[in-house]
């Protein structure tokens, strides 16, 4: 936070999450205060909160018989934010954390909105982040409203009594009373102007690694995602969209679709065609009978050949400055001067969840069944394609059979509300895996170049010009002003070296047609990259050491240098490896957690690459579940390694060419690598973790694969081709 | 209409021969625990038993079933091997989004009543076949060898 603090005219997201931003854009974060009368603010849903139930704030619920529900601001996706949530509230709640019940949050911008954002949604890393106070906040509220309620009814001080595992008690006379019979005379009590949190030292939750509250449903198939949504009478039905980005539907023949078994109805929609069935099956053999043309459009016209041109030019011109500090023309012309341009392309989700959404439409309401991490733009969003009031629709959320920012966008609710309309009755629409991937909203395309001075072995001068579209121009305005993305340069302004003239500019280039969004690891994907393959490069011009190099030049960021320390310890750093085999190290300060990370990897003589072991040591300071931190980590690692190894979506002709797991590939068990997470003891507020070990891994394979070839890859993914038969 | 024994139950239903077991199961009969993820076989999310072996409903026609016994997660725990996949997948915390879960422990469960003892090699060759985007590889392994040998490996 230091770093964005000092700069002047300087955004990130750190920076949004400290509230650090002069005349802040983000909506202040208000508990709804409790009153006897009915509040305005109560959620819509569960609509049976207030009558008997001690309902102090959006989150907590404690009926008279002692039933304590919590309702989850964050979505689940299985980053074990439900679990995290409830350990926080629970924590300063004092409530029976064995009796608690979770409950999904409803549509609610005013009550769950995410402290981060001022919207309801989940992304960003920024959960815990941005609830660690608001939740401890309400906790501790309530939890002072029973100790209120029972110190009356015992007409004593509330200071002489406690709480723990739900109930208040009277230290003195050890006389208890349960959350359950003091419920209603809590819902009475003034809310307190000031309220203690506890010290961390008295945590008797946070910090240890709990089991989580939605894995037993998961494990024998009774958890319902939203496309196990049932429904009397309800239909099924699959579409295609125009294959080209921005085509429309120019003729349908569906003669024989219509002679299918179970097939019920054929939708056809300006820009795509759906089949409605009494099955999937049904559905998708109908969709594979229609014969459609298509008005392909201008986007047809459009390859990733063009794609690549565009940015490459438009990343040659100046950019708008995001952050500038000591004298960089002067730091640029001291020393040995080196450059590189690095690129990234676009990827896919791959949500192993495809999009899906049932829709019940009816003239005067439309009620949805889907999982998604942005509820209330969801409600809004489709009230508007149901060209209905906002409070006409009623959205159920569910667990997410994975997210990793493809559920921040409404577009599959939006076309399975259209689908819906020409529908009688319930209708489950579901995309098949190939409209899933080609129909995404793709991380985009990005391209980095650096330039930067050594002297004496350390960095002198660093211009670093980030290039790429801006996805919060479109998804969140408020955060593109005066031409910069804080989203794409959040990891560049947020460079944790010592560099004393450092200049960080940013280009918005827009892919033509093709749409782009958020994708787990989100801007600091593409900083990360660059920046630490870059610093791997410059540690071989200087003659040093990977890690000696780095480690020299976080004099300000101790926390980073202790995580270096202890994964160099960990990975066993500069011991002897076997030929075409390497160490590649990453360090990052992203999402406000400090990440080292090793990977080791093995180059073989096709240019075929193994990955051995990976080792992360982080500190992300108060670690409120551990077990949920590692698992987060280890799977994050997986994820960027994914990405590194095969991820590539191309476009031909305004069509993306992969469909399918078969040439859209994912890491497998067999490929996976041993991991090993280091979680560094920390009294600071929590970092983000979803998001980190995404970042971490990609930077660091590529590190080991030049440690064991020397040759320095600038672009993912991999290309086998670049390093067989190479020997560092 | 088409009969085939599910779960040791047997279960009649309105369908054409060619409609993939997945699509019986989850659109016909409301068994949701079975997930589609990819409809090619290259996945697994859609992992059942027939016969105790691991198969792709995805891919495979209700014709092709006859008289086999389907089992699928709804009643795996009911096998000596599910129940231990089962219990260790909730010691070890394998799940985080949990789509393709179903499937996993579906494989691992064929996989430990065929070799009660399997090595890396055995594990490889049985679960390669289940994509995790959530990358809970490690902790599936993990698993698996606790719940063969009863012991946190």
């Amino acid at each position: 936070m230091t770093v964005a603090a000092k700069v002047s005219d300087t955004v990130s997201r750190r920076a949004l999450l400290s509230g650090g931003l002069a005349g802040g854009f983000l909506l202040a974060f208000h508990l709804p205060v409790h009153a006897s009368s009915p509040v305005v603010n109560e959620p819509v849903q569960p609509p049976d909160v207030t009558e008997g139930k001690f309902a102090p704030n959006a989150f907590i619920r404690i009926d008279d018989a002692g039933h304590t529900t919590l309702v989850m601001p964050q979505v689940e996706m299985g980053q074990g934010i439900y679990t995290a949530v409830a350990m926080i509230l629970a924590e300063e709640l004092d409530a029976d954390f064995s009796s608690i019940v979770l409950e999904h949050a409803p549509a609610n911008e005013k009550l769950y909105a995410n402290p981060a954002f001022g919207i309801q949604a989940t992304g960003g890393s920024t959960s815990v982040r941005a609830f660690w106070k608001p939740l401890r906040m309400a906790g501790a509220t309530a939890r002072a409203m029973l100790v209120q309620a029972a110190s009356q009814q015992w007409q004593v001080e509330p200071k002489s009594c406690t709480a723990a595992k739900g109930e208040v008690i009277h230290i003195e006379s050890g006389r208890k009373l349960s959350y359950g019979a003091l419920a209603i005379a809590a819902n009475g009590q003034t809310p307190p102007k000031d309220v203690t949190l506890k010290d961390p030292k008295d945590f008797v939750l946070i910090g240890k690694p709990l089991k989580r509250f939605d894995t037993p449903g998961k494990a024998d198939g009774k958890v319902v995602y939203g496309i196990d949504a049932m429904l009397p009478g309800m239909k099924f039905a699959t579409l295609a969209a125009c294959p080209v980005f921005g085509g429309k539907v120019d003729t349908v023949d569906d003669s024989a679709a219509r002679k299918i078994p179970g097939v019920q109805k054929v939708v056809v929609l300006d820009d795509l065609v759906a089949v409605v069935g009494d099955h999937m099956w049904a559905a998708k053999k109908g969709l594979d009978a229609l014969v459609v043309t298509w008005n392909e459009g201008a986007g047809a016209r459009i390859s990733s050949k063009e794609i690549w041109e565009d940015i490459r030019a438009a990343s040659e011109k100046d950019g708008v400055v995001a952050k500038s500090e000591g004298d960089i023309a002067k730091g640029l012309a001291t020393g040995d001067r080196y450059e590189a341009a690095y690129e990234l392309p676009f990827l896919a989700h791959a949500t192993m969840e495809p999009l899906n959404a049932t829709v019940h439409f009816k003239p005067d309401s439309c009620e949805i069944w889907t999982g998604t991490q942005i509820m209330a733009r969801v409600q809004s969003e489709a009230a508007k394609a149901a060209g209905l009031p906002v409070e006409k629709v009623i959205v159920n959320n569910h667990l997410l059979g994975g997210g990793f920012g493809r559920k921040l966008e409404p577009d599959m609710v939006v076309a399975a509300v259209r689908i819906a309309k020409q529908v009688d009755g319930p209708v489950k629409v579901v995309w098949t895996r190939e409209e899933d991937i080609q129909h995404d909203i793709y991380r985009p395309v990005y391209r980095d170049t650096i330039a930067a001075t050594l002297s004496d072995g350390r960095i002198v001068g660093w211009k670093y010009r980030v290039s790429g579209s801006s996805i919060m121009a479109r998804w969140f305005p408020a955060a593109f002003q005066k031409g910069i993305d804080i989203d794409a340069i959040d990891g560049a302004v947020d460079i944790p070296y010592d560099i004393p003239n450092l200049h960080v500019e940013y280009v918005r280039a827009e892919p033509p047609a093709v749409p782009t969004g958020f994708w787990r690891g989100v801007g600091p994907n593409n900083n990360v990259f660059a920046i630490e393959c870059f610093m791997d490069e410059l540690a071989r011009k200087a003659g040093k050491d990977p890690v000696a190099f780095r480690r020299d030049m976080l004099g300000k960021n101790p926390r980073l240098k202790a995580a270096l320390d202890l994964v160099a310890e960990k990975s066993n750093w500069g011991q002897p490896l076997p030929a075409r085999v390497g160490r590649g190290v990453c360090v990052q300060p992203s999402f406000a957690s400090f990440i080292a990370t090793v990977v080791e990897a093995e180059v073989d003589e096709q240019g075929e690459v193994h990955l051995r072991r990976v080792t992360s040591a982080v500190d992300t300071g108060i670690a409120v579940n551990p077990d949920t931190i590692k698992a987060q980590l280890e799977g994050g690692l997986i994820f960027g390694l994914t990405a590194a190894l095969y991820g590539e979506i191309t476009i031909d002709k305004g069509r993306v060419q992969q469909s399918n797991f078969h040439n859209y590939r994912m890491l497998r068990i067999d490929q996976a690598p041993k991991i090993e997470v280091h979680i560094i003891k920390s009294g600071e507020a929590p970092g983000g973790i979803g998001e980190t070990g995404v970042t971490a891994s990609s930077p660091a394979l590529r590190n080991a694969i030049y440690a064991a070839t020397g040759v320095a890859l600038r672009r993912l993914p991999i290309d086998r081709s670049l390093i067989a038969g190479k020997k560092a | 209409m088409a009969t085939l024994t599910i779960n040791g139950k047997q279960q009649t239903f309105n369908a054409p021969d060619d409609m993939p077991l997945l699509w019986v199961l989850r659109d016909v009969l409301g068994m949701t625990g079975t997930k589609f993820g990819c409809g090619i076989a290259q996945c697994g999310a859609c992992t059942v038993h027939i016969d105790g072996k691991a198969v792709r409903s995805c891919v495979l026609p209700i014709s092709a079933v006859r008289d086999r016994a389907v089992t699928t997660i709804e009643a795996v725990g009911e096998t000596p091997a599910g129940a231990k996949v089962q219990k260790a997948w909730l010691d070890l915390e394998v799940i985080q989004c949990g789509y393709c879960q179903s499937g996993q422990i579906m494989s691992a469960a064929a996989l430990l009543a065929a070799t009660p003892n399997p090595d890396d090699s055995d594990i490889d060759a049985a679960m390669a076949g289940n994509i995790c985007r959530c990358g809970t590889y490690v902790r599936v392994r993990a698993a698996i060898k606790q719940a063969a040998t009863g012991r946190q490996s």
